[in-house]
């Protein structure tokens, strides 16, 4: 399955369901412009919801690693939602699951962006 | 085991389990997706579990990814061999390049903190992370990785049956 994203509004918060898959070409590619897309409107809180994300390789950690520094570079915040185990195993030992913000709950997350 | 024994019994028999295929590839994104496909089957009818699968194919994956992009640099003369050979013991996949052999000692360590937030990085790590032996070998003709899963119980069985 491709990756695929949609955006929603949540109290001033852009939420990016992401599903599919974050690899190595495309996938990678429909991240990135998703985020760079908010943040050229402006958005700069944003929630990736990966709950529907099916696998993700080194590419996909680090295409994540990139809208984590290029959001906050410009004085946003991004946060990770729903993580499936998978993800979720893979930034345990790649030391990121303590880098981002995750969240299992969308509420609480949308509130925790100041 | 029942085909652990019917391993012992003679080599008329290996072909139960046994399991030897060679795949030679392009330099493509689309090698990459069936690298890991291709690991993906291998893995599940070996035995594996669900999570230990996706370690396979994920470690593979990455290979392939090296072999492509790094090794390969998408030459269209290059070709990637990817090898798969299964044992009573073990699940062996071999991946090949033609590219100018990896400089193991540029590889830096993506725990170290600098080296978090980079973007790239990760590759070799996640190999090492989900397989049970990894041997890199980087050559001026080009890198060969070998991937190692032990296959449950076997060695145990094997062991038992010897005695």
């Amino acid at each position: 399955m491709t990756m695929k994203t949609s955006t929603r509004q949540v109290d001033g918060v852009a939420i990016v369901d992401c599903s599919g898959r974050i690899t190595l070409g495309e996938g990678s590619v429909i991240l990135r412009d998703a985020v760079r897309e908010l943040l050229s409107k402006g958005q700069k809180k944003i929630l990736l919801n990966l709950g529907e994300v099916t696998y993700i390789d080194s590419s996909g950690i680090g295409e994540l690693v990139s809208a984590f520094t290029t959001v906050r570079n410009q004085g946003g915040e991004l946060k990770l939602l729903n993580l499936t185990k998978k993800v979720h195993d893979l930034l345990q030992i790649t030391k990121l699951y303590t880098v981002f913000d995750v969240r299992d709950d969308e509420a609480g997350a949308v509130k925790a962006f100041s | 085991m029942g085909d652990v024994s019917g391993l012992r019994a003679g080599s008329q028999t290996l072909a139960m389990t046994e399991l030897r295929v060679s795949y030679t590839l392009d330099s493509t994104l689309e090698t990459v997706d069936n690298a890991e496909q291709t690991a993906s089957r291998i893995a599940t009818e070996t035995g594996f579990d669900e999570d230990e699968v996706m370690q396979i194919s994920m470690a593979v994956r990455e290979a392939a990814v090296n072999a492509v992009l790094h090794g390969n640099a998408y030459d269209p003369d290059k070709k990637v061999k990817l090898d798969f050979e299964r044992t009573s013991q073990d699940l062996v996949i071999t991946i090949r390049d033609q590219g100018k052999g990896l400089d193991l000692d540029k590889i830096p360590d993506p725990l170290a903190p600098e080296n978090l937030l980079k973007t790239s990085g990760r590759g070799i790590f996640l190999i090492r992370s989900f397989m049970d032996e990894v041997q890199i070998h980087p050559s001026m003709t080009g890198t060969e990785i070998k991937l190692v899963k032990h296959v449950h119980g076997t060695s145990e069985d094997v062991k038992e049956a010897s005695q």
